[in-house]
Formats: C-alpha cells, sequence, structure tokens
C-alpha cells in the first residue's frame, strides 16, 4: 500500500457540510468538509457494519451511518453512541494549492 | 427440485428455524445475506441531503400533542374511574400508550425525529417502557434488523415467521406472548445474565448498560404493583404498565403491514417491506413509518421527510398499497396460505428496468 500524503481532490469538489468517499488502493476512506470549511478525514467504512460513511449525512461535526444511524465525530472518530462502539480511525488533512491531500500511514 | 408424495402433491418444506442461535444464521453467512449490498433507489445526493436534514419542529410539535392527548384522556379516565365512561378514555389512552409509544419508540431509537439529540434519547426510553422494550438490547436489535432485514436466523425481529402461528398472531394485539417474553428476558437480566439470543447481536460492551435499563423498567413496574396493592385499586397500573397490553393492539395492526407474507432472505427491500398510504390521523399515530420500504432503504431520513422521499423514489418502486385494508386483503389470505405452506410468499412487481437505447 502506497503511504505518505495523496492528493484527493479539489477543495471546492465537496460540498459545504457534506462527505466523499475516496478509494486508494485496497482501502476506502471518508473525507468531510464541514460548514465552516474545515476538512477531516477518517476510515471510510463504519466500524459497525462496513457501511460506507460517504452515503450518510454530516450535521455540524458528526457524520451518521446511512444504514444505521451510527455517529462519530469527525474531528476525533469517536463513537458517539450505539450501535458505534468502535472509534474510527482518523488520518491527516492538509489544503495545499486549492486541493486536498490525505496523509495515510 | 420440488419433492412430491406418491399422490403428486407437493411435501411441504420442513419448517425454519428463526432462532439467532440456530443454523440458519450460518447459512445466511454463506449464502452472502449476512451485513450484505442491499438495493438503492438512486436519488441525487443533492436532495438526499436535503431529506436528511433534522429538524426540530414537527417532533416537538408532534410530541406535545402525543402529551396533551395523554394527559386529557388519562384525566377523563381518572375523573370517571368507577363508571363505564372510564372505558373508552382509557381506551384513547392506552392505544396512545401502548401503540403512539411504539412509533416514538422506533423513531427516537434511530434518533431522526429530533434535531436535538438529547430528545431523541428521551423519547425512546419513555417509549421504550411504555411497549416494555428493555432500550439497550432493542437498539441493537433494531440494528440487526436493518442490517439483515427478514433474513431468516439473523433478524431477531421477525414478526410472522413460518408457518404461520396463527393462535400467536391471534394473541398478539394484546402482547401477552411479546411481553412475557420480554419480562423472562428482564428477569434474566436483572439478574446480571444476558440470553443467548441477546448476546448474539449485544456488545459485550453493552452489556452492563442493558442490566441497569432492566432493573429501571423492573423497578417502575414494580412501583406501579405496588402503588394498586398499598391503594387497593388496579388504577395505577391501568395508567402505568397495562397499557402496554390493553393499548397495544393498534400497532400491531401497523406493525403486521410492514413485512408479513412477504419474502424472506432477499437483499432488496421492494421485495420485503410494503407501503402502505395512510390518512393524516394514521400517519400521526405512527410517525409516517407506513412508508416502510423507504425507511428501510434510507434510515437517516426522518419520518417527517419520509412522504417527500416516497415521491422522490416512486418510479423505481412496486405500487403502493392503497391503504390498510387493501394491505390486508393481499395479509390475510397469504397468511393463512403459509400457515400450511411456509414456501409461499408474496411476489412484489418492480418496475422494469430501463430499456438501453
Amino acid at each position: 500500500m502506497t503511504t505518505g500524503w495523496v492528493d484527493v481532490c479539489g477543495a471546492e469538489d465537496i460540498e459545504s457540510e457534506d462527505v466523499r468517499r475516496f478509494d486508494h488502493h485496497d482501502r476506502t476512506y471518508a473525507l468531510y468538509r464541514t460548514a465552516d470549511n474545515r476538512y477531516f478525514a477518517t476510515d471510510g467504512l463504519c466500524t459497525h457494519a462496513r457501511v460506507h460513511l460517504a452515503d450518510g449525512f454530516v450535521s455540524g461535526t458528526t457524520i451518521e451511518c446511512p444504514k444505521h444511524n451510527g455517529r462519530f465525530d469527525i474531528c476525533t472518530g469517536r463513537a458517539k453512541g450505539a450501535p458505534a462502539s468502535v472509534d474510527l480511525t482518523c488520518h491527516p488533512v492538509e489544503i495545499r494549492d486549492g486541493r486536498v491531500w490525505i496523509g495515510l500511514a | 427440485m420440488n419433492l412430491t408424495t406418491t399422490n403428486g402433491n407437493p411435501i411441504p418444506a420442513p419448517p425454519r428455524d428463526y432462532r439467532l442461535t440456530g443454523p440458519e444464521g450460518t447459512r445466511a453467512e454463506a449464502l452472502g445475506l449476512v451485513s450484505a449490498d442491499w438495493h438503492l433507489s438512486p436519488v441525487p445526493r443533492k436532495r438526499m441531503k436535503e431529506l436528511m436534514q433534522r429538524k426540530d419542529l414537527p417532533a416537538i410539535r408532534d410530541t406535545l400533542l402525543w402529551f396533551a392527548l395523554l394527559g386529557l384522556s388519562g384525566w377523563l379516565a381518572h375523573r370517571f374511574w368507577g363508571t363505564w365512561w372510564c372505558i373508552p378514555a382509557f381506551g384513547v389512552y392506552g392505544v396512545l400508550y401502548g401503540s403512539v409509544g411504539d412509533s416514538r419508540w422506533h423513531e427516537g431509537g434511530h434518533g431522526t425525529a429530533f434535531r436535538t439529540p438529547w430528545m431523541n434519547t428521551a423519547v425512546y426510553h419513555l417509549g421504550s417502557f411504555m411497549v416494555t422494550r428493555e432500550p439497550v438490547s432493542w437498539r441493537w436489535s433494531h440494528a440487526r434488523h436493518h442490517s439483515d432485514t427478514i433474513i431468516v436466523g439473523r433478524d431477531p425481529e421477525i414478526a410472522v415467521p413460518r408457518p404461520t402461528p396463527l393462535w400467536r398472531l391471534a394473541l398478539a394485539p394484546f402482547g401477552l406472548l411479546a411481553v412475557s417474553a420480554e419480562f423472562r428476558k428482564m428477569a434474566a437480566n436483572c439478574l446480571g445474565r444476558i440470553t443467548a439470543e441477546e448476546a448474539d447481536y449485544l456488545p459485550a460492551s453493552e452489556h452492563r448498560k442493558a442490566i441497569l435499563a432492566a432493573r429501571i423498567h423492573v423497578t417502575i413496574w414494580l412501583a406501579s404493583l405496588g402503588a394498586s396493592i398499598g391503594l387497593g385499586t388496579v388504577e395505577p397500573l391501568m395508567f402505568v404498565g397495562l397499557p402496554t397490553f390493553y393499548g397495544r393492539w393498534l400497532s400491531v395492526v401497523y406493525g403486521i403491514t410492514q413485512h408479513a407474507g412477504l419474502a424472506e432472505d432477499v437483499l432488496d427491500h421492494r421485495l420485503n417491506c410494503r407501503t402502505v398510504m395512510m390518512n393524516r390521523v394514521n400517519r400521526f399515530l405512527y410517525w409516517n413509518m407506513n412508508f416502510h420500504v423507504e425507511h428501510h432503504m434510507f434510515p437517516t431520513v426522518p419520518y417527517h421527510a419520509l412522504p417527500a422521499l416516497h415521491q422522490e423514489v416512486r418510479s423505481d418502486m412496486p405500487a403502493p398499497y392503497t391503504g390498510l385494508i387493501d394491505a390486508y386483503c393481499e395479509i390475510i389470505p397469504a397468511l393463512r396460505r403459509q400457515a400450511g405452506d411456509p414456501s409461499y410468499f408474496v411476489h412484489r412487481p418492480l418496475a422494469a428496468p430501463p430499456v438501453a437505447s
């Protein structure tokens, strides 16, 4: 698996308070943009039932899984209540020249 | 291949094992039916974001109206206690408690009814007590129901297994079997144990919470029972506890329409859920869960947006049932037939896929 910083998309390619899926090699990630234009990235599948979070609902700094309404804090990955009980892994994000980069370990 | 008897009649399929701890779960997993990808009707992301938006106002309005109706019917029931007039008052109070509590339990559990999280939690716990469901394990049970809807051996909420248990179904409006099963489970929880069925969907990290919740529920039941004994009247129990039995019937009328008689072990909610058109009163009492295909396909859409979602996806859906009577004209014959032939189910016609030009 390639590690290091990966160019994902343009900063404006994600709508405000929304989430976008990003697949890289054999893994999938979720990239978020908040209403105040902060960007975050987490693993892309819900830790409860492996559903793509990119189909979910972003409200403030919370992502809600589209299948079971499990909720996570997108800034920290913290699971915020049943049926999500295992935290998401977060990845660093940087904006460089109008593009979003994710740091993959 | 269908097996037949010597006179050519088909041999009925053996009954399936609906327990979560039986062999069907393993079979479902081997068939790729567990936590699988389900059909999703196409909805543009921008529109879906609009539909998923949370609001406090509709649910606060509906909840205040619900509380007002509970208070009014309860006051009338108390005022006329000892006369025949208390019977219709308790009839209304009971439905608002034992049936409307079910829809509020459901929406609060999904966390979509209100924008404010604590309001969802409060309504969920209130509804859980009203319908006698220990709230922690039922939250996980319902998550499993959404993961593996009507997958035999996986879904803990299959209301009508096959062959149709007609006598159990006849008792369902009074909640006798459902509540007694829940009492047995909560008794085990109160003693610090988690049942094998619960353990199938409830992670170990939640066991202590489930045990605490069960103890709280049982304590409230005992307080109501104690008040009735102490005051020498059943009236306290008629307000707190017993409505879960005598007021449950309407939630059963609604709930049976959701999946009964439809296909098992399919990965398409259009084939195992029903959308039934209902009037405004029923939709208030049921919080729009009549749009059940839409709810299962997109559980993040709040109840108040389901009519709009229905319009959005209707071209990809089977025709909805025109009302409860229309639905039961299909359900009753189907369940009677499934009582003798467990392999029978209602086929839902899907919209033809678009033809490539």
